[in-house]
């Protein structure tokens, strides 16, 4: 039996995956979403919760570990993925978690997750980005929009915003994917790619602030609007979408562009993804459609192989001891030069 | 090899040499070779490099200078001494830089062939010191090495800057030969080490070679020196320096508690030396991991702690800056965890190579919240090993941070290590819990140590969250409550402070009471020693004892400050061992002596304020 598929005949259900913690996100927040999937997810396989470590920066999203039945470390803004970079350095059986923020993330720690995703440490990242400071009460992030006009910015931010996918991609991620918390379903299905990908697994999750940013990714994955304002990413198939499914997204001079489709012709020029090619080029076309502009994708963007950073490091002891043999302690003292005195 | 005893020979105890050159003449390992034969000829030693941040700085400038003193001795020596009785300058700014580390009347050898204008220019010599009186204290041995190593190397098939790159083994050849060293154990050296060029094994071979019938052959040297075997304890010995010691030790105690090390690292100097050491030695069950900088450094460190291993980070005093809040959250967490620094010249950059005590407060104190750790400084080279270990035997026991305060001078200062029996090491016990029919409780304390349970992830049963938020005593949940807050942050403070009855009581070397006591920590116990060996031969007026364990403070130290009328406390920094000492031991008259110069203490700066004081 692969613990890691699905079960057949699970053991766990959803309130095996649920602490004792009273969850304290205002009423209405995208969280509560991220976490019942979260939850309903795991459940779904025949990994026991000790094999679980949920390990958090600060920020609304990183109460997470304490509403999850498992083992987790609440640690310190921005330095999430260094703790689970360590343990998941002694630990490799251990299925590692990060959930960050854009703020967390994005800002505070953005050198260690660009450092987690090049050394392709196997672990998995959920970046749930509000484009809000909700903790400390509504400021600007890295995420936010231009212009965008909160407590800290009252004329108008003027930090153009980052986009979490591109640098998962410029870090050389080897799996790269965005789900929103609008969307449970399609949220359980890209954390069970995230899970079976060897290798560092970001996801960036659009999730709702009620309080300081409500409704930012309205226009996108509101009710009326998500037909055509979202396009679902399949691997090897055309980025198709619409309420009708009668548009599709083509390349016309190496842009991306929407124009009509029909499903009986056949289109040159339409986009088809391909989640595994070897340059990160399409990947990263994907991530420049922006509302207004573009519909905006989801999905998995890029999931490739590599060989991950804690297998590298065990497979190097493991060879030292089989080159030089398990080290002996006396060996190591008298190492060197060493001369008696009689 | 024939030894030709052309020359009168003089027996001599003690003697102090140093070596300076170029960045690029190869002083430190010339330094070194004479130190591995002084040690195999049986001599006590003591060494220090001085070399710049600058990696090559312009050659021949005075920055570009790197030095490399010895003392060997037939003495226990404690120092590598105050002043060199000999200095080899490979060029005039080597001159220029040392020769305020010789002294008056003592021998300067100077490679006469380089001592040409633009070279006098770049040293920032108007007139060549060789003629105009500069050198008139002095004797001076004037010889023209470059050109005397070409001529020995004639028939060598080498290009002509690999000749001249030789010229270290030629005074390294003239040292052996006027100190009656025996150069086989460095030829055997130079094989091995150039085993892939034997062309260049052989020309630094006849290099050392024609050093040495130089000194035998020339008029100009008429006394030829020995020093005996220095009459140390029974026992194997190696070289080592407090880099390797720290290493090794980490190693070691990782071992006693059957666990895999984890060293997270981000290069510095001048600890960068413990992260190539320990990454050489991965079939020990060694991970190593070269981080981002020293907040992912510590991170890893912490994850790996958290995992359930010896998790290790180390750094030098800026890093610990950067670390300072993730050290913190080891502190809230209650995880072990080893943070060595070693120290250097502060504040900011500072000077990256030169060595200071200046950290202690910062270890102390140099986070938010009041956040105790436990603090260790080990006195020598050789004693970084046994501070590793029991570092790691602490926090384990007590479930706590430890910091290790090495020091710049410690980290690349050499000596004779006495090996130690490794099999007669206590093991460090660690037990992880397991399930039972009680509630699992992640902040139950241990009654005697009051350390909480290290429960590892993959334990079934015992899932539980930890973090930085404040914690509910026993069941570690998030908690604002103010009498709990309060309660927590004593519990730890006391569980610092109950290391104090697992550690040895401090003891004092000659007077137990009276005048003086000379108390220290860390890298300044050589210096001390010496000097109070020096002016209280019968140990019958002085006390000195020497603080390893910083926090908790060992037993016994207040009344033993208050057994004498002074209390001296040299300390690298401007007091910052005696502002702790005066808070907590009230009425003690406490002296410092301070040096901040990125220099270690000369044992007549020490000798010289004792007198002042008795
Ligand atoms: S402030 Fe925003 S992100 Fe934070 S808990 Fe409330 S709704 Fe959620």
């Amino acid at each position: 039996m692969n613990v890691d598929q699905p079960a057949q005949k699970p053991i766990f259900t959803k309130d095996d995956f649920v602490s004792s913690q009273e969850v304290r996100w205002c009423p209405g927040c995208g969280d509560y979403s991220i976490l019942a999937t979260a939850q309903r997810t795991l459940a779904k396989y025949n990994i026991p919760r000790e094999k679980h470590v949920f390990i958090s920066g600060i920020g609304c999203s990183s109460r997470f570990p304490y509403y999850m039945n498992t083992y987790g470390f609440h640690t310190i803004h921005g330095r999430a993925p260094t703790i689970a970079s360590g343990l998941k350095c002694v630990a490799p059986d251990l299925k590692v978690w990060v959930i960050t923020g854009d703020g967390d993330g994005l800002s505070i720690g953005g050198n260690h997750l660009i450092h987690c995703m090049r050394r392709n440490i196997d672990i998995n990242i959920l970046l749930v980005n509000n484009q809000i400071y909700g903790l400390t009460k509504g400021q600007y992030s890295p995420t936010s929009e231009f212009g965008k006009v909160t407590k800290s910015s009252p004329m108008g931010s003027i930090d153009y915003p980052i986009n979490a996918l591109c640098i998962a991609l410029a870090s050389e991620s080897t799996f790269v994917a965005r789900t929103t918390d609008t969307d449970p379903r399609h949220m359980g299905m890209i954390l069970e790619r995230a899970m079976a990908h060897k290798g560092t697994s970001f996801v960036e999750i659009y999730q709702n602030c009620i309080i300081f940013n409500d409704k930012a990714f309205g226009p996108v994955t509101g009710r009326d609007t998500k037909e055509d304002r979202m396009v679902f990413l399949e691997d090897g198939k055309p980025l198709i979408f619409g309420k009708d499914r009668n548009k599709a997204i083509f390349i016309k001079r190496l842009q991306p562009v929407t124009g009509d489709y029909d499903p009986v012709k056949t289109y040159p020029d339409i986009l088809v993804h391909q989640e595994s090619g070897v340059s990160s080029h399409h990947a990263y076309l994907l991530t420049q459609m922006r509302y207004p502009e573009m519909p905006v994708p989801f999905g998995v963007f890029r999931a490739i192989e590599r060989p991950t950073y804690d297998a590298l490091l065990q497979n190097q002891v493991d060879q030292a001891v089989k080159d030089r043999g398990a080290g002996d302690l006396k060996k190591l003292i008298y190492g060197g030069q060493t001369w008696r005195v009689e | 090899m024939a030894m030709t005893h052309s020359k009168t020979i003089t027996q001599a105890t003690a003697i102090t040499v140093r070596f300076a050159g170029d960045s690029g003449d190869g002083m430190q390992l010339t330094g070194d070779q004479f130190t591995d034969t002084s040690a195999v000829m049986g001599n006590d030693f003591a060494t220090f490099p001085d070399y710049p941040a600058e990696i090559r700085a312009p050659a021949g400038t005075l920055p570009g200078v790197s030095s490399f003193q010895i003392q060997f001795s037939e003495a226990i020596v404690f120092t590598p001494g105050d002043i060199a009785d000999v200095l080899i300058a490979m060029n005039p700014a080597a001159l220029k830089v040392n020769l305020h580390h010789v002294k008056k009347s003592g021998l300067i050898i100077v490679n006469e062939s380089v001592f040409t204008e633009p070279n006098l220019r770049k040293a920032n010599y108007k007139t060549n010191p060789l003629n105009d009186g500069t050198l008139q204290d002095y004797q001076v041995m004037r010889v023209p090495i470059t050109e005397l190593t070409k001529n020995a190397l004639k028939e060598h098939p080498l290009k002509l800057t690999e000749v001249e790159r030789c010229k270290n083994f030629f005074a390294l050849g003239l040292m052996f030969w006027l100190y009656s060293r025996d150069y086989e154990y460095t030829f055997q050296w130079i094989k091995k080490k150039f085993a892939k060029r034997p062309e260049i094994a052989e020309a630094n071979i006849a290099a050392v070679k024609a050093g040495y019938s130089f000194g035998d052959i020339t008029e100009a040297f008429n006394v030829q020196y020995q020093v005996k075997k220095a009459s140390l304890q029974k026992g194997t010995y190696r070289k080592i320096t407090g880099n390797e010691a720290l290493a090794i030790g980490l190693i070691a105690g990782a071992r006693l508690a059957n666990k895999t090390l984890f060293y997270g690292s981000y290069p510095i100097t001048p600890a960068s030396g413990i992260l190539h050491e320990l990454s050489s030695h991965k079939h020990y069950d060694v991970k190593t991991f070269q981080a981002e900088d020293e907040i992912a450094a510590i991170g890893t460190a912490i994850g790996a702690s958290f995992g359930g291993q010896i998790a290790v980070t180390g750094t030098s005093g800026p890093g610990v800056c950067l670390k300072s809040e993730a050290l913190g959250l080891a502190v809230m967490a209650e995880l072990p965890l080893i943070l060595i620094d070693v120290q250097r010249s502060g504040p900011s950059t500072g000077m990256p190579t030169k060595t200071e005590q200046t950290d202690l407060l910062q270890v102390l104190y140099g986070r938010n919240g009041e956040s105790p750790i436990c603090v260790l400084a080990p006195q020598t080279p050789a004693d970084c090993f046994d501070v590793a270990v029991e570092a790691i035997r602490i926090a384990v026991k007590y479930m706590t941070p430890v910091a290790i305060l090495s020091e710049g001078y410690l980290a690349n200062a050499a000596e004779p290590w006495k090996l130690p029996e490794i099999e007669k090491f206590e093991k460090i016990t660690v037990v992880h819990p397991q399930k039972t029919e009680a509630e699992f409780l992640p902040y139950a304390r241990d009654p005697k140590t009051l350390a909480r349970p290290w429960a590892i992830p993959g334990t079934p049963g015992l899932e539980h969250r930890i973090g930085g938020l404040a914690k509910a005593d026993l069941t570690g949940n998030v908690s604002y409550d103010p009498v709990n807050n309060q309660k927590m942050i004593q519990l730890r403070a006391e569980k610092i402070q109950r290391i104090a009855e697992d550690i040895p009581a401090l003891e004092v070397r000659g007077a137990k009471s009276g005048q003086l006591l000379v108390l220290g920590w860390g890298g300044t116990y050589g210096a001390i020693y010496q000097a109070v060996d020096d002016l209280d031969k019968d140990s019958s007026r002085i006390g000195q004892a020497h603080l390893k364990y910083l926090c908790p403070f060992p037993r016994g130290l207040e009344k033993i400050v208050r057994s004498y009328k002074k209390v001296l406390v040299p300390e690298l920094n401007s007091g910052q061992l005696i502002m702790l000492l005066r808070a907590q031991f009230p009425g003690v008259v406490f002296e410092g002596l301070n040096k901040i110069q990125g220099l270690p203490f000369q044992v007549d700066e020490i000798r010289n304020k004792i007198k002042g004081l008795l």
